[in-house]
């Protein structure tokens, strides 16, 4: 049963990333008809790489580190406290993850680059310097641990930590002994994939950075797009997968047997107003903190979309509106990029929707019993396998999928490369992780006696699953769908290389209008930006009020 | 046990109705029919929707686009799919990239009509005709005039002029290694002092204060004093840019302004000429040709300029007023050989970045 739920998302994953990628990495190693395993010593030896690569490593540890210290009690306060706004400001943090880097580099540079907001304040300069590059990677990353490790906790029973109190624990043990050990593979799996992502991190990077750092991102997508210098971008690849197989392996070992069974309550319950002072301070930290980092370069954005040549106005909302008959086929009406952006958007939450569904369904199946020998069972350490490979396509750089997509997937029956399925598909490789990642701690918390109790009374596994599991993961399920879909709306690396020019994304039509001089395309280029911004967080706050009649009683 | 084969089946069957389903989609590739005519360009490529669907209505042929990113990944991904092109056309190969695509053997000669009319300066193919030179830029120093006039101070045309004590920390470039106007200017830089001085002469500049940055949305948007973007926020009243960039400047102002706010540095630039060419392999090869002759044609050179600000090839080609009232024509501009381009390219980028960025 279980290798049937795995058989999709393993053809999934076969077909659409593993084939690809080993096809470019395999053309790479191979070129010329030789196999040039000289090449691996020669790039793990050369000093600018082995500078890079320790460069990746350590921003990427630091970020993680940082974006943890910061959001982990936003966590908390979305997780634990009623406060009016709520739902709008948690849409809100979700914003950033699908802004193009571009321009969120560009808002950056306004705050804390020369003559920004700090410069002009207190003279402080942050840019090219590498505090500019944590920082935004806090901002793109607040939600990944708001969302994941505050869905969780929001359903933590609070009864518990209440009773280590009550029996004389104080407020940071009882924190300490209950909450963080239920939360422990929520926030390894947060960590996991805010690692992963600023460990391929490439437009943050160039931007803010400067040309003076470099990731092994950026090192990647130069050997393959610029250079065409296949054998060494191959070795990089290499490089990266086994760095990303080593952090893979690391999370596995912290969360191994961690994972048990927890109290959950429905989120309502777990929530009330803030009490004392200590919770309004918390609360409002919280608020200020979320202010100034994350909606302080958001509202730069807003700000330069309606200052217009003549002031503030709408000239440029204006002018993107008659792009839709203007004559030239450069002009992108936004309502169709708007179009396309949610078409995409939509397939691609439902391929990753299933995809992971199934995926998260087959791991949380009971692992078979070792053997009396004490040897793990081949299928367990399957299972292992397959949970990493479902992570992997966070850490390879879109650049490697894109032009793997180039050679592999053109010929029938699977001749895809201008087809409009390509793009969902390769948003959904990005989405999958995220749900899989979401749905899992819930999915695993759930007492796996409820359903054995079930099928003992007789409901088919069917039955079992849509009246046990599904009621506890529904709240999980819609978090990754928010999640999967603002993915889809922001993933701008592989849907540049393969996206259909008659069917530009938002981010992408972004990109196109940056690309040129004049103040009428900057100035369409923050309108068009806005317009994401805004369509984003109305999704997401759709995706939240969506709440199917609920049992109540769990 | 049947409930368990039984998700096993439902499982397989919808992995096998999704990839048919993503099988079915995929109908829409390169020109199958004699019908459609793909071409393949780079991210910039745009043409008048007008001029476009007079193409159509006189030859029959239905246009299909497909696009590959920047000029640079364009060409990579046409050299990686050349057994298989992704279609007929491809348009927008310069002369910083052309030998590679020429060795890589992505072209099929083909000698498009109204060849005569472009100057032999741009045909760096004459003869062989593998590739039509269809326009051509210049990458340029821009000034931002308002700096230079507050300040009393004349702005530099020559790339002497930028080593220069009074001009000391005012440009911003970009990394050669990931930008191409970037890399444009240093190929500059390399065709006026030769390879024995470039080098030479970017010890100078970096003294001076030049800075870099990655590309050029940074440089021009957020670092450019003279552009508008960004509330000209910006703090470096000169930058690599395009030659076409002050006429951008002025698009959509009202009332036009006397003249852009930014200027040229004339002694400065570099030339860069874009070429198309039939793809070896072409399904539609007759549809392919039909669609160089447009390209080629008055008509969509033309339409050139305000659909991707660059000069048409032909000499013949009506250039619009907003080029010739505020754009600056340049007369004596830097050029290399491709040959020698391809050659040294990843060798001068690494020399490059070891003299600046370290």
């Amino acid at each position: 049963m279980r290798l049937g739920l795995m058989a999709v998302p393993l053809a999934f994953f076969a077909l659409f990333f593993a084939y690809p990628v080993a096809a470019i990495v395999g053309r790479g190693l191979k070129d010329g008809g030789q196999w040039q395993l000289g090449r691996l010593g020669a790039v793990l030896t050369d000093p600018d790489i082995v500078h890079v690569l320790w460069f990746t490593v350590w921003q990427a540890a630091a970020s993680t580190g940082l974006t943890l210290l910061i959001a982990l009690p936003g966590a908390y306060v979305f997780a634990r406290f009623d406060f009016p706004g709520k739902q709008l400001l948690r849409a809100v943090v979700a914003v950033p993850f699908v802004l193009p880097t571009v321009v969120v580099g560009s808002a950056f540079l306004a705050l804390v680059g020369r003559g920004g907001l700090l410069d002009e304040l207190w003279g402080l300069r942050l840019d090219t310097s590498v505090w500019a590059i944590l920082l935004a990677h806090v901002f793109f990353n607040y939600a990944v641990v708001v969302r994941t490790v505050g869905g969780l906790w929001g359903q933590l029973d609070p009864r518990q930590e209440e009773a280590a109190r009550v029996l004389g624990a104080g407020r940071f043990a009882a924190w300490r002994k209950v909450t963080l050990p239920a939360l422990g593979p929520a926030v390894a799996a947060a960590a996991l994939m805010v690692f992963l992502f600023t460990f391929t991190s490439f437009g943050v990077v160039q931007i803010l950075g400067g040309p003076t750092f470099s990731t092994l991102e950026v090192e990647i997508y130069r050997q393959t797009a610029d250079f065409l210098d296949l054998p060494t971008a191959a070795v990089l690849t290499m490089i990266q997968f086994a760095a990303v197989l080593g952090v893979l392996g690391l999370h596995a070992w912290t969360v191994r047997r961690r994972e048990t069974a927890l109290r959950l309550v429905d989120a309502s319950q777990a929530t009330r107003r803030p009490r004392g002072r200590g919770q309004w301070a918390l609360l409002w930290g919280n608020l200020l903190i979320i202010t100034v980092l994350l909606v302080g370069p958001l509202i730069v954005l807003v700000e330069r979309s309606f200052a217009g040549p003549d002031g503030y106005g709408t000239i440029f909302y204006d002018s993107l509106r008659s792009a839709a008959s203007a004559d030239s086929t450069f002009a992108v009406a936004p309502l169709d990029a708007l179009w396309n952006s949610l078409a995409y958007g939509a397939a691609a939450t439902l391929i990753a929707l299933v995809i992971g569904g199934l995926a998260a369904a087959a791991l949380t199946l009971p692992r078979l019993r070792r053997s009396p020998s004490g040897r793990t069972p081949v299928v367990n350490r399957f299972v292992r396998g397959f949970d990493a490979l479902l992570m992997l396509p966070l850490g390879v750089s879109a650049v490697t999928v894109g032009f793997g997509f180039l050679i592999t997937l053109d010929k029938p029956p699977l001749d895809l490369r201008a087809s409009w399925w390509l793009v969902p598909l390769a948003q959904a490789l990005v989405g999958v992780p995220f749900v899989v990642r979401t749905m899992l701690p819930v999915l695993k918390a759930v007492d796996g006696r409820l359903r054995e109790a079930a099928a003992v009374l007789g409901a088919s596994p069917w039955r079992v699953w849509r009246e046990v599991d599904l009621p506890m993961v529904r709240r999980a399920v819609l978090i990754a769908a928010g999640f999967a879909f603002a993915v889809s709306l922001g993933e701008f690396g592989a849907t540049v290389f393969i996206a259909r020019p008659d069917h530009p994304t938002l981010p992408v039509a972004v990109a196109r209008l940056l690309g040129r001089a004049g103040e009428l395309n900057y100035g369409q280029a923050m309108a068009l930006s806005t317009i994401l911004m805004v369509v984003c967080a109305g999704a997401l706050l759709i995706l939240e009020r969506i709440r199917i009649n609920h049992p109540g009683e769990f | 046990m049947s409930t368990t084969s039984r998700i096993t089946a439902a499982a397989l069957a919808a992995a096998v109705g999704m990839t048919t389903l993503a099988a079915c989609g995929g109908s829409g590739g390169a020109s199958a029919d004699d019908k459609t005519v793909t071409l393949v360009s780079h991210d910039s490529f745009a043409v008048s929707k007008s001029v476009l669907a007079a193409f159509e209505k006189e030859s029959g042929y239905k246009v299909n686009f497909v696009k590959g990113g920047d000029a640079g990944k364009a060409v990579n991904q046409a050299i990686l799919s050349k057994d298989n092109p992704q279609g007929d056309v491809f348009f927008g190969i310069d002369n910083t990239l052309l030998s590679r695509g020429l060795n890589a053997g992505l072209f099929t000669p083909y000698k498009a009509k109204g060849l005569d009319n472009v100057p032999a300066a741009l045909q760096l193919d004459k003869g062989r005709h593998r590739v039509t030179p269809l326009d051509y830029g210049d990458i340029c120093v821009n000034y931002d005039r308002a700096y230079f006039t507050k300040h009393k101070l004349a702005p530099p045309t020559t790339l002497d002029d930028l080593t220069k004590p009074q001009y000391k920390n005012l440009l911003v470039t970009e990394n050669s290694a990931t930008s191409s106007p970037g890399l444009a200017f240093q190929l500059a830089t390399i065709a006026k002092y030769g390879n024995a001085g470039w080098q030479n002469y970017w010890k100078k500049l970096k003294a001076n204060g030049v800075e870099v940055v990655d590309g050029w949305e940074q440089a021009y948007n957020d670092r450019f004093s003279g552009s508008a973007a960004g509330a000209g926020k910006g703090d470096k009243p000169l930058v690599v840019s395009y030659a076409s960039s002050p006429p951008a400047e002025v698009l959509g102002k009202k009332p036009a302004p006397k003249e852009a706010p930014t200027g040229v540095a004339t002694g400065t630039c570099f030339r860069q000429i874009e070429f198309g060419g039939l793809l070896k392999g072409a399904k539609n090869e007759k549809g392919g040709k039909a669609l160089l002759d447009f390209l080629l044609s008055k008509k969509f050179q033309e339409d050139e300029p305000l659909n991707m600000f660059v000069n048409p090839a032909r000499k013949d080609a009506k250039v619009p007023t907003l080029f010739t009232k505020y754009g600056t024509k340049i007369d004596k501009p830097t050029t290399l050989p491709p040959e020698t381009i391809t050659k040294n390219r990843e060798q001068w980028i690494k020399q490059w970045s070891s003299l600046v960025l370290k």
